[in-house]
């Protein structure tokens, strides 16, 4: 045995039990999809080191998505299969089962959410339901780790039964008399949770529901983010941090080389965070003082509504509004990642159906979602000038989002899709769950993240030292001076934009720019171009040939806004 | 009396019939747990054709208005 896969339909599980296996980190949620690509890691049975596949959820064995090809593309690959089945649904889940039993594979099956049959009445035969299928069965938990290692010890019991390919309506007749012998209902009671899923997807209560989630939301992200600046990260830099770099400083000699590179500028004779651009100071400061305390609030407060299942229940709730700009409501999950990182935005674009749509998402995405990091920075910068400034900014960013979902819409060919979506029960969110996977987000900034924002800093004080950056804004002052009314110096921006938005953004902060021409910049620089991790993505999930056409549309978009922003500001 | 999903009303009951479209559509909504002879309770309809939702084997699922069109069901009137 060399390979494990894990399959099963969506949100059974599978991630949750596949960290158990493996002790790997992966993110785990509470709606359909959370997993789009196969992850891989290793786990130890004895002597044997097999490699285990998580594999994204897929209802049967006929892929409807990307995301679902992938699965049916990873089973015949061989190895055994961890057949996860969701407890609480034995009916619909069987049904992939049972076209398991028919392919050429060894197979268990985890009867996985076991904890959550006794909540709702349901009870099942195991050994009955093991005869009926001819595979070990073994309950588990996956997220307390329950029965986890009973599933490790009968993997060597797992069979390759290869039976007969049946019809569809034989499956199901077949899986209604498995059913019917191993399962009792009882009724219980709706509990609290339960009324308030009900509530919260009709429409009249659900909406305002939407509003009061998205806007507490908000304000939790801001108040835990400005929380951990104000009293924690600014105190630390400016208290000691910066007298270690005025130190630092003096030691390496005014005006030379290696200081300009590592604390940059003084402004009055002490170290200014925002304006130095070294990559001790501000290359440290942008990262960690600015976009982190931000990353996490994001983050924490994404996790807790991920795991809650809510996102599915807003998918719904938006679902009409997002047919008119060519999508439906579940490319809200998308546009959610997006808003922490377009980086995995663009990875979960493969939850939508088709090319069409797809691209739609990605030019509304990259165009009209900034991320975390960017947002914070232009919290950061433009807040100070006064909030409604960046009502102006974020207020542009939306107009735009509908104006060109609805362009697109009308002038691509083809139909938005109709959403078909499982709607997972509320589960309360487990703490340790919630923190284990802030961690991992957080923790993937930190390694992924700080280590290019210390690059970009470095750059630009390459450039300006090798006068690569006089050279381009002479070329491009007509667009920038003419059109957007920006100093010609700003081309710095929009070329370290390319590599990290948030040090782009940064730099308009040393330029002394008036306020409508920070506004002005700040929005070009969300609008103009994805940074180059989320570029890469995009040509992967897109293809090189939408990926320019969409470029196109983002560049042409930059031209008009800015110019429209510079006449009516 | 049959009806489309559409027509149902919020909390009624009833008994799926037929789902009347292409093979595509019929293998993707059967997969998900909505098929002929499954008794199901309609929880939601959203306004201006927005997509519908419904309870299956104490299971929610939302279904786009299209797709719900084409789902018949035998209502408990």
């Amino acid at each position: 045995m060399n390979k494990i896969l894990l399959m099963g339909n969506p949100n059974v599980g599978k991630s949750a039990i596949f960290s158990r296996l493996t002790g790997a980190r992966i993110i785990v949620s509470n709606y359909p999809g959370t997993t789009v690509e196969f992850t891989q890691g290793q786990m130890k049975i004895g002597e044997e080191r097999p490699i285990v596949i998580d594999v994204p959820g897929t209802y049967t064995l006929e892929p409807t998505s990307k995301a679902e090809e992938v699965s049916v593309r990873m089973l015949y690959e061989g190895g055994l299969v961890i057949n996860v089945v969701n407890a609480t649904n034995l009916e619909r889940n069987l049904y992939l089962t049972l076209e398991l039993l028919e392919k050429d594979v060894s197979l268990v099956v985890a009867l996985n959410m076991w904890d959550e049959t006794k909540h709702q009445g349901i009870d099942i035969d195991i050994k009955k339901l093991e005869k009926e299928l001819g595979v070990p069965v073994i309950p588990t938990c996956g997220l307390t780790g329950e029965g986890i290692k009973e599933l490790i010890t009968r993997f060597k019991e797992a069979k390759n039964l290869k039976t007969k390919p049946s019809s569809d309506s034989d499956k199901w007749e077949r899986i209604g008399e498995i059913v019917e012998r191993v399962q009792k209902l009882t009724h219980h009671h709706h509990t609290f949770l339960q009324r308030l899923e009900e509530l919260s997807i009709k429409p009249l209560s659900g909406l305002p529901i939407a509003v009061g989630v998205i806007y507490a939301a908000f304000w939790a992200v801001r108040l835990i983010g400005e929380g951990l600046i104000t009293y924690i990260l600014e105190p630390l830099f400016d208290k000691a941090w910066a007298p270690l770099m005025l130190k630092l400083g003096a030691l390496l000699g005014e005006e030379t080389f290696l200081q300009n590179v590592l604390i940059g500028k003084l402004i009055d004779g002490s170290v200014d965070f925002k304006m130095s651009f070294g990559v001790l100071t501000t290359g440290l400061f942008v990262p960690i003082a600015m976009v982190l305390p931000y990353i996490i609030s994001f983050y924490l407060i994404l996790g807790i509504l991920e795991d809650f299942g809510y996102l599915p229940r807003l998918a719904v709730l938006v679902d009409n509004f997002m047919h008119h700009i060519g999508l439906h409501g579940f490319a809200i999950v998308p546009m959610m990642l997006g808003l922490g990182c377009n980086v995995p935005g663009a990875l979960a674009l493969r939850l939508l159906e088709g090319r069409r749509e797809k691209f739609i998402a990605a030019t509304l995405m990259t165009i009209s979602i900034p991320c975390m990091a960017q947002i914070a920075m232009i919290v950061g910068l433009v807040g100070q000038r006064g909030g409604q400034y960046l009502g102006i900014i974020f207020g542009t960013l939306f107009i735009l989002l509908i104006v060109k979902g609805l362009i697109m819409n009308k002038f691509i060919k083809g139909a938005s899709p109709e959403m078909l979506v499982e709607i997972p029960p509320y589960r309360l969110p487990q703490f340790q769950a919630v923190i284990k996977k802030l961690w991992m987000r957080v923790s993937g900034f930190l390694k992924e993240a700080v280590p290019y924002v210390l690059l970009g800093v470095f750059f630009v004080n390459i450039l300006y030292a090798l006068n690569i950056i006089q050279y381009f804004s002479s070329l491009f002052e007509p667009v920038l001076t003419g059109l957007w009314g920006l100093p010609k110096e700003a081309i710095s921006a929009l070329i370290i934009g390319f590599l990290r938005k948030d040090v782009a953004v940064g730099m308009l902060g040393p330029l002394n720019l008036t306020t409508k021409q920070l506004i002005i910049g700040s929005t070009i620089l969300a609008i103009y171009f994805p940074c180059i991790a989320t570029f890469v993505m995009l040509v992967k999930e897109l293809g090189i040939k939408d990926m320019l056409k969409s470029a196109v549309i983002m560049i042409f978009v930059a031209l008009i806004v800015g110019t429209l922003l510079n006449i009516i500001l | 009396m049959i009806v489309d999903l559409t027509q149902m009303k919020p909390d009624e009951t009833g008994i799926i019939k037929e789902l009347c479209g292409g093979c595509d559509f019929t293998k993707r909504v059967q997969g998900i747990g909505v098929r002929p002879g499954k008794r199901i309770r309609k929880v939601s309809s959203h306004f201006w054709r927005g997509p519908q939702t419904i309870e299956v084997d104490k299971m929610r699922v939302a279904i786009g208005w299209g797709m719900a069109k084409k789902i018949f069901i035998e209502v408990d009137r």
